[in-house]
């Protein structure tokens, strides 16, 4: 069983939903980084989103993008991104690490050696933004073979007729979009959100994470209650960023900061299913 | 639009909007369903006389076409005294895009595009612009129809292209300045996919050269197409043949495609496309794509780009803001890998050279743009025979570059 698997069903015995904290590789520099990624288990993360830096964030708001600029000026890349999985996997054999970015960093690694790299590095699954169904063929099958999940976007866009397309090769977990718009913008009610992941699980068994707009422990705590996981990125590179110095170097509380609001966030998510 | 053949090669892109390997829709799941109702609609309205009609009217009433051949005897004289013998120095014609309403050809596409919006019934449009060419057209067809204009443009961009941001306001658009990255067309092009992604119900975006995610290449390549289809039946009309070469700037490349594509399947036809090679090739400061680039995917397609070895985006540097792009269409990226199309590249220099040269021999004062496919001209020119013929796309006029270019010139104005 896949480490997305075992954990899904891990949570799922514990009758709770999973928290993934999202970061983005190397921002603000690859040592804060790297020890970010180390504290994140234990400040409560059940699943690790890896944001891989890239130019041309075309989804993500200013948030993520300004991440994205700090981490290539540090000299992040899709390699540096896999190293750090290589460096956590050391330590943590358990917890799921998936790799989120664009299509472009990894034609230009090559697909295939990618795949195998990855796979030896210790991640387990891939969400590339920019990569739909209709154009995952070249990446899907590599994936596969390297026994990579390939986890799809599902937007409030996607209709009912192509829900099973966008479904249709989709493995680990679905990430649900639950905004029309960019990360870091606006949230999703709880009312939209209680009507779309059940019109999600006719179509799927596969667990359902929420993410766009999912910034503070009651939001998070919330969408486990309707879903499967919450992800929340914008809010923790908030913080971040405003724990850093003029020159947009880490303060020494920079890692503190960023985990306390993980803890906070995981203490919602494990209390969220109690009250409900 | 002429029917292509079997066999020819005007008949991309295929069912997954390819061209050869490029092109293609590598967008965000959330603009998925947009994009498909986009392409439906447009393969609705491509085929409806009256939608056609109503385009081909305001085409001819509104912009003004059929936009002029003008064969260039001054300049022509000029390249047959420079040239190295008697027999040489090819005979130049200018196919006169700049004398479209808006100053350049970008409009052709814009009020197909347009129309297209208004059948779809989405009141909001949205555009990206780098010389201002594409968002002035825009606001322009937006203002004659009553839609809300919003125009996404690099700060970079709006602060060397100072008249077209205004003549965007005059016309009731909305202007934004783009800070990200550094702040030209493809950081636009960013933000403007963004608004998109955030606005989809109610918005269209209007692309304004033949790249993006499909249908948008082939879409826009098919507006354009009236250019190089007017130029055929103009020089048929002129020399009773075809001409020997095509010449055209190529940024994202919708006026070349357009002048290009009605040609594709006449082998006897040189087609060259240029771009911009900035400070120089070796400076590694330009804007080819094609020339410095290799295949990837960005803004929706994957085609030619500047990119370093990592896969990160390189910013673009062209004189000419139109050429200020790390990208090409991909319907390009397949023309240069079959070989049909030869691309080669023009500084910043020769094209202020050409620009000036131009505005002297001709009375015509082009856009810095076309100014690197006439420098391009004036290279090939006298390398031909007397009795061959080039046609150059003359795809702008050069009024919103002349603080540029004055600039360039150690002149203020």
């Amino acid at each position: 069983m896949s480490r997305i698997a075992a954990r899904f069903a891990q949570l799922k015995a514990e009758g709770r939903g999973a928290l993934m904290p999202f970061l983005e590789a190397y921002d603000p520099d690859p040592a804060t980084s790297m020890a970010l990624l180390r504290g994140l288990p234990g400040a409560g993360a059940d699943l690790i989103e890896i944001g891989v830096p890239f130019t041309d964030p075309m989804a993500d708001g200013p948030t993520v993008q300004r991440a994205g600029q700090r981490a290539l000026k540090a000299g992040g890349s899709l390699a540096g991104a896999l190293a750090m999985v290589r460096d956590f996997r050391r330590e943590d054999d358990e917890t799921p690490v998936v790799l989120m970015g664009y299509l472009n960093p990894i034609l230009s690694y090559g697909i295939e050696s990618f795949c195998t790299c990855a796979a030896d590095s210790g991640v387990d699954g891939l969400i590339v933004v920019d990569m739909p169904p209709e154009e995952a063929d070249e990446l899907a099958g590599p994936a596969r073979e390297q026994g990579l999940d390939l986890i799809r976007l599902v937007a409030p866009t996607t209709h009912d007729a192509r829900l099973p397309k966008v479904l249709e090769g989709t493995s680990g977990f679905i990430y649900y979009v639950a905004i029309t718009g960019i990360t870091g913008t606006r949230s999703a009610t709880q009312e939209a959100l209680a009507a779309a992941i059940p019109r999600l699980r006719r179509h799927t068994d596969l667990p359902i994470a929420i993410g766009f707009g999912v910034r503070t422990p009651q939001q998070a705590a919330e969408a486990v209650q309707v879903a499967d996981g919450a992800v929340v990125a914008s809010a923790l590179i908030e913080t971040l960023a405003a724990s850093l110095d003029e020159k947009g170097r880490a303060r020494p509380d920079t890692l503190r900061k960023v985990l306390d609001q993980v803890r906070g966030l995981a203490e919602a998510v494990r209390g969220a299913r109690v009250s409900a | 639009m002429n029917q292509p053949l079997p066999n020819s090669l005007r008949q991309g892109p295929d069912t997954r909007g390819r061209f050869g390997q490029f092109g293609g829709r590598y967008v965000a799941e959330t603009l998925m369903p947009v994009i498909q109702e986009v392409e439906q609609a447009y393969n609705a309205a491509r085929q409806d006389p009256a939608f056609m009609q109503e385009w081909r009217r305001l085409l001819k009433d509104y912009v003004g076409r059929p936009s002029p051949l003008w064969l260039c005897e001054r300049l022509t004289e000029h390249l047959r005294a420079g040239s190295a013998g008697p027999d040489l120095g090819a005979k130049v014609y200018f196919k006169r895009e700049e004398l479209n309403h808006t100053g350049a050809h970008k409009i052709n596409a814009v009020l197909g595009q347009i129309l297209l919006a208004r059948r779809m019934g989405k009141p909001r449009i949205i555009a990206e612009t780098g010389a201002g060419q594409h968002g002035v057209a825009t606001a322009t067809a937006c203002a004659l129809f009553g839609l809300k204009c919003i125009v996404y443009m690099g700060a970079t961009d709006v602060e060397r292209q100072q008249p077209n941001v205004f003549r965007m306001k005059l016309l009731g658009a909305e202007v934004i300045p783009v800070t990200s990255g550094a702040g030209t067309l493809k950081d636009a092009m960013n933000e403007a996919m963004r608004d998109w992604v955030a606005n989809v119900a109610d918005t269209y975006y209007c692309i304004g050269t033949v790249a993006g995610p499909a249908p948008f290449p082939q879409m826009v390549r098919d507006f354009q197409c009236v250019i190089g289809e007017e130029t055929r039946q103009q020089v048929l009309a002129a020399e009773g043949r075809l001409p020997d070469a095509l010449v055209c700037a190529v940024g994202g490349g919708s006026s070349a495609m357009g002048l290009f594509h009605p040609f594709l399947d006449d082998a006897e036809v040189r087609i060259i496309g240029v771009e911009a090679a900035g400070r120089g090739m070796e400076s590694g400061e330009h804007a080819a794509a094609i020339g410095g680039g290799r295949p990837g995917v960005l803004h929706g397609n994957k085609t030619y780009l500047l990119q370093n070895g990592d896969g990160q985006i390189q910013e673009a540097h062209s004189i000419s803001a139109g050429l200020d792009y790390p990208g090409i269409g991909p319907e390009h990226s397949w023309l240069h890998e079959i070989g049909r199309v030869e691309y080669v590249a023009i500084t910043d220099q020769e094209a202020l050279d050409a620009f000036q040269l131009c505005s002297r021999l001709e009375g015509i004062i082009p856009a810095l743009e076309s100014a690197h496919g006439l420098a391009h001209v004036l290279k090939l020119a006298p390398t031909m025979a007397k009795d061959e013929i080039i046609v150059l796309n003359l795809s702008g006029r050069g009024d919103k570059d002349i603080f540029t270019v004055a600039k360039h010139l150690g002149e203020s104005l």
